[in-house]
């Protein structure tokens, strides 16, 4: 990493297709955002009785770049092994949107958004804490704003996977199908603990500026390539680090070098860290792993998971990776129990593959064949054609 | 026992349908919400959605099975019969059905409690451990049988708890459980005209279906 990384794309210099709410939305720390900014892309048609639509929800550095290439990076959409003609979920067939979430940095309202009293100045931290059920609210009315009374259904893995059961909690009767993929009901100690770690060595970039490092027109890169190798760690296993690295030394390393990068693994953490710095926010990375760290479903329903599904006619199909130990597979069989105890229509599969967490983003057959039949079989319930 | 049925010769509708499973769909009632507990790739809930309107679900150990299950737009679950079912309420289903499972499972007894917990009725087949070839092999060679039906050696068999068709009317006795109906079937799934005559089905019948309901 190197002092003074500039971000040479800001994100503000690109035009983000958006829709704004001067109706503003009230938050569930209290606070009213005074106006509401959602980014989002859409990709497909929208059949005439508008019921083929297919909300895909982010998880915590995605945006709503889902099937394109990325305006900032110029790589590919991130789930375009997935979303496309003919692919799993076919936009030939299906009408997808995605959003950028409320808090981040790809044209929603979010710390980087100028505010709304001074347009000259931007948020930064001053931007509200958001929950989860904030990011569903947004997308929400995004979803009214299009036209839509009902989703066919909403999917999403990880954080997109907490948006997707906030959904079908919120609004059970807007959602005919929910796709949680490698996810979990609350965020766990550990999980928390990972993201202290990231914002830790945000705060203690001195390059922060206490969150006005706008201002400076510098970016705490060191701090947030941190916090983005920390959480690289964990989106992978042990296993895959181990075929993908072993322990290989970089060409030319020695091994009794303290201070030089000596390992494989450790060039390849710092280019992730490197290359991420160049399109996320620090402040939308603080305000972001919060809400995830705020998310449990159960517990705003009374301690009773079960209770956030009540009477709920939505087909849920939970899928888990059996190497993803930041967000467990028991932790997908215990949102399965609690749609049990709530009599739901559930398909629950677990697939093998050492990937770790990373896998609902990567090439695994099983899932995307699941995916494909679980939409195919609710199209036909749903009467879709 | 109830009514005596006439014997219809069983129908292979679905060319890919388990025998027994036309038997078991047989006894289902349409348009009812029904449970099917180790439903492999999902045939029967497929079968039963496609020509009599229910909502079925399956839940499947076999993590292989339930992805093929799945990806072929069937509801389906991995789990487990003896530790899944305590999670659904009372009352979910009007069947929940176990088929040729129930020899596998664990504890067999509060799996059947479960199933009549969750469901107004249970629908039950499993192989017959009292058939004639299986007597006869343990009594003439004095060894574990190995059958069409019975084809696993004993240390590597799933079927850790076999029983006889008369074993298991005794069990809906102690239980409390009324037959609605029942039936034994050789194993392509003929059923075998033994109705009146339990000992008779005991003899020759390579595999039962029940259908049972909790006395109130």
């Amino acid at each position: 990493m190197h002092d003074g990384v500039k971000q040479v794309l800001t994100p503000q210099a690109i035009a983000h297709q958006h829709v704004v709410f001067e109706d503003g939305l009230t938050l569930d720390s209290g606070v009213t955002l005074p106006r509401l900014v959602v980014a989002y892309r859409t990709y497909g048609t929208l059949n005439a009785a508008r019921g083929n639509a297919i909300l895909v929800c982010h998880a915590l550095t995605g945006d709503q770049y889902v099937a394109e290439r990325h305006p900032l990076t110029g790589k590919p959409g991130w789930w375009e092994m997935l979303v496309g003609p003919g692919k799993p979920v076919d936009t030939e067939r299906y009408f997808v949107i995605s959003a950028n979430v409320l808090g981040g940095c790809m044209g929603s309202s979010g710390p980087r958004s100028p505010r709304d009293d001074d347009e000259t100045q931007l948020w930064g931290t001053d931007f509200p804490a958001v929950t989860i059920r904030d990011m569903v609210r947004a997308q929400a009315r995004l979803i009214t704003h299009l036209g839509i009374a009902r989703l066919f259904a909403v999917i999403g893995g990880s954080m997109g996977g907490m948006q997707v059961l906030e959904w079908a909690a919120t609004y059970p009767e807007q959602v005919f199908a929910a796709i949680p993929i490698a996810t979990a009901a609350y965020h766990s100690a550990q999980n928390i603990a990972f993201n202290e770690v990231g914002r830790q060595a945000i705060f203690a970039d001195p390059d922060w500026e206490g969150g006005r490092y706008w201002q400076s027109g510098r970016v705490p890169a060191r701090g947030l390539a941190v916090a983005r190798m920390v959480a690289h760690i964990t989106y992978l296993s042990e296993q895959a680090l181990t075929r993908k690295f072993g322990r290989r030394l970089r060409a030319g390393a020695s091994v009794l070098g303290p201070y030089s990068d000596v390992f494989e693994v450790e060039s390849y953490l710092q280019y992730q860290g490197s290359s991420f710095v160049r399109r996320f926010d620090a402040n939308a990375y603080l305000v972001i792993t919060r809400a995830m760290d705020y998310f449990d479903l159960a517990a705003d329903h009374g301690g009773d998971l079960a209770q956030a599904f009540a009477g709920t006619k939505t087909r849920f199909c939970l899928v888990s990776f059996s190497s993803d130990w930041l967000f467990p597979t028991s932790e997908s069989r215990a949102i399965v129990r609690a749609l049990n105890r709530a009599a739901a229509n559930v398909s629950f599969v677990e697939i093998e593959t050492d990937k770790g967490h990373d896998a609902f983003l990567l090439d695994e057959p099983d899932f995307h064949r699941t995916l494909r039949g679980f939409l195919d079989g609710c199209a036909q319930h749903a009467g879709l054609s | 026992m109830t009514t005596a049925e006439p014997l219809a010769p069983v129908r292979l509708l679905a060319k890919n349908l388990r025998v027994d499973l036309e038997l078991i769909a047989g006894m289902i009632a349409p348009e009812t919400r029904v449970l099917d507990i180790g439903c492999g790739e999902g045939a029967l809930i497929a079968h039963l959605f496609h020509t009599k309107a229910c909502d079925a679900r399956g839940i499947e150990i076999d993590m292989k099975l339930v992805t093929q299950a799945v990806a072929h737009g069937l509801p389906v679950m991995q789990g487990d019969a003896d530790s899944d079912l305590a999670h659904y309420p009372d009352g979910a289903f009007d069947y929940v059905v176990l088929s040729r499972t129930l020899q596998a499972v664990g504890r067999p007894r509060e799996v059947l409690r479960q199933m009549l917990r969750i469901g107004a009725r249970a629908v039950v087949s499993f192989p017959n451990f009292g058939h004639w070839l299986v007597r006869w092999q343990l009594l003439a060679r004095g060894r574990m049988p190995m059958t069409p039906t019975w084809d696993r050696m004993w240390y590597e068999t799933p079927n850790i708890h076999p029983c006889t068709i008369r074993d298991f009317f005794d069990l809906c006795h102690g239980e409390g459980y009324a037959v609605e109906r029942w039936l034994a079937a050789d194993d392509a799934g003929r059923r075998a005209p033994w109705r009146r005559a339990p000992w008779l089905a005991n003899l020759f019948g390579e595999q039962a279906v029940f259908l049972l309901r909790a006395r109130r």
